[in-house]
């Protein structure tokens, strides 16, 4: 370790010291003004679906950095069953303030092509997936939970879904993935907009089950969407219809200031 | 004429002084953001001695239900932080003026001295060039905790695609303390500082502005140096020291 130098001295005039001392204090002074500026300008910006237009386009910004390293192989850490909650936090009841309809069905729209409407049954005969893991909130707290049901992207390649082909979604083919999946509650009171990679990751599930029991009313029967990939704002419950856009479907949530992407 | 001292780099004013107005956004909209989830106390058994925050604070402070604009805030000026703290770092390092600031061996023990002076229980406290023991620790944590809320901020902003990071602080509940823990202790070193730069006076809070220290033509902490200083522990020599006399300047100044 290297011993601390000595302080470098000067002697000069006082006038000198004077004079420089006024002028450090003068750009002080000018530059105090920049961060009292630049709360003014964001605070007198127009607004952008809740939050200030500077504010947006810099979180628009981080969805871009984020994406940059978004992996379908980085995978939410899990739990063993015995880890999980055995009652599970519900929180927010938007969307599903009915009665869950008793002739629900999946209403899939594609542009171009005629919709699809599918029973719990079509849904659960494909492979089913456990997955225990913490979920997240956006408000900051966080449970571990044990869901089932069905990976989503088994369930796209299923019905060759999320293609502007119509074929099955082919991960070395990006250009033909919609760029947006879109999910509403039957009464379209929530509705969210997901990027297609965040779907497509191995942990995105279209749950039916929750601690092994069929999932109550309060946490989204008869399906919702399970996505650990995302805060629990974009796991919407009840799904009435799903649809596949280029452009971002609204979002709930991000239409009241929140971030849009809110990956995690 | 003036001695005066350089004592603060132009580099090191900018980032000081930049780090203020971002800071104090990042952890007021952490406040926001808190209160959405403000599960944090302290207890001893079932009473609760300090809870983060009582309702009053938050009443007081008008913050409640601002999580959108908190995380808006947030996630926008982190960047501003960050940026200003690898500059930061990256100067002392490069500059050398990491050598005024890493605590040695003897930092500690001057530290001790240090508080021990600044309480009334000791008369005199020890030399130092730049910064005493107990500033030196107090900004290299400073430093070292801004690391640790990058971190753990990082930790708990993307706790799926740095799972490694999250898991290796603990966890996403651990991380999200740990993240409070480091802002609580900015609000207790800003306290401490606030304080303790308000009895140091106004020569040493101008110099954060102007870099420069002005000194009293005889001050006995800051003796003349009319040689290069030398490396070199001082040996012991035949001739005897000359004694270090204060300048005398001319009347006039």
């Amino acid at each position: 370790m290297s011993q601390e130098p000595q302080l470098p001295e000067d002697t000069l005039p006082e006038s000198t010291a004077r004079r420089r001392m006024l002028k450090a204090f003068g750009w002080f002074a000018l530059a105090s003004a920049v961060p009292v500026g630049v709360y003014e300008w964001i605070k007198n910006s127009p607004g952008a679906q809740g939050v200030k237009r500077p504010l947006r386009n810099i979180l628009n910004a981080n969805e871009t950095i984020a994406r940059t390293y978004f992996s379908n192989t980085h995978l939410v850490p899990t739990y063993s069953v015995a880890e999980a909650a055995k009652k599970a936090r519900t929180n927010g009841y938007d969307g599903i303030k009915t009665p869950v309809p008793d002739d629900w069905k999946l209403q899939i729209e594609t542009p171009n092509r005629a919709p699809l409407l599918l029973t719990i049954e079509d849904v659960k005969a494909l492979p089913k997936q456990e997955m225990v893991y913490e979920f997240k909130c956006v408000e900051g707290w966080s449970q571990i939970q044990h869901w089932g049901g069905v990976r989503l992207s088994d369930f796209l390649e299923k019905y060759k879904l999320g293609t502007h082909s119509g074929n099955a979604p082919d991960p070395d083919n990006t250009d033909d993935l919609f760029r947006y999946i879109g999910l509403e509650t039957p009464d379209k009171g929530y509705y969210v907009g997901i990027d297609i990679e965040s779907a497509m990751h191995p942990q995105t599930l279209l749950a039916y089950e929750l601690n092994g029991e069929p999932i109550s009313a309060g946490h989204g029967a008869p399906l919702r969407l399970i996505i650990p990939v995302k805060y629990g704002v974009k796991n919407l419950k009840r799904i009435g219809r799903m649809f596949f856009a280029d452009e971002r479907p609204r979002d709930f949530w991000a239409e009241r200031g929140y971030d849009y992407y809110v990956g995690l | 004429m003036q001695r005066i001292v350089h004592k603060h780099p132009l580099a090191i004013r900018w980032f000081h002084w930049i780090n203020f107005p971002v800071l104090s956004v990042m952890i007021w909209s952490g406040l926001l953001i808190y209160w959405a989830y403000d599960p944090y106390k302290i207890q001893i058994g079932d009473y609760t001695l300090v809870s983060f925050f009582p309702d009053g604070f938050y009443k007081f402070l008008g913050v409640s239900r601002r999580l959108a604009e908190g995380m808006a805030w947030h996630f926008v000026f982190m960047w501003l932080f960050i940026l200003n703290g690898i500059l930061y770092v990256g100067y002392t390092f490069i500059s050398g003026e990491w050598r005024h600031l890493v605590p040695n061996k003897n930092s500690f023990r001057e530290a001790i001295q240090v508080t021990l002076y600044d309480i009334g229980l000791r008369k005199t406290q020890p030399p130092f060039i730049k910064y005493n023991g107990a500033q030196k620790i107090a900004y290299f944590a400073i430093m070292l905790m801004g690391i640790g809320s990058v971190l753990t901020g990082y930790a708990i902003y993307k706790p799926t695609q740095f799972s490694w990071l999250t898991s290796l602080l603990g966890g996403y509940k651990a991380a999200r303390l740990e993240h409070f823990l480091l802002t609580l202790g900015y609000v207790f070193f800003f306290v401490i500082h606030i304080g303790q730069v308000i009895r140091a006076g106004w020569n040493n809070f101008q110099s954060m502005v102007t870099g420069f220290e002005l000194v009293k033509p005889n001050d006995p902490d800051r003796p003349v140096q009319n040689k290069p200083v030398s490396s070199e522990p001082d040996a012991p020599t035949d001739t005897p020291q000359e004694p270090i006399e204060p300048t005398h300047t001319p009347a006039l100044s």
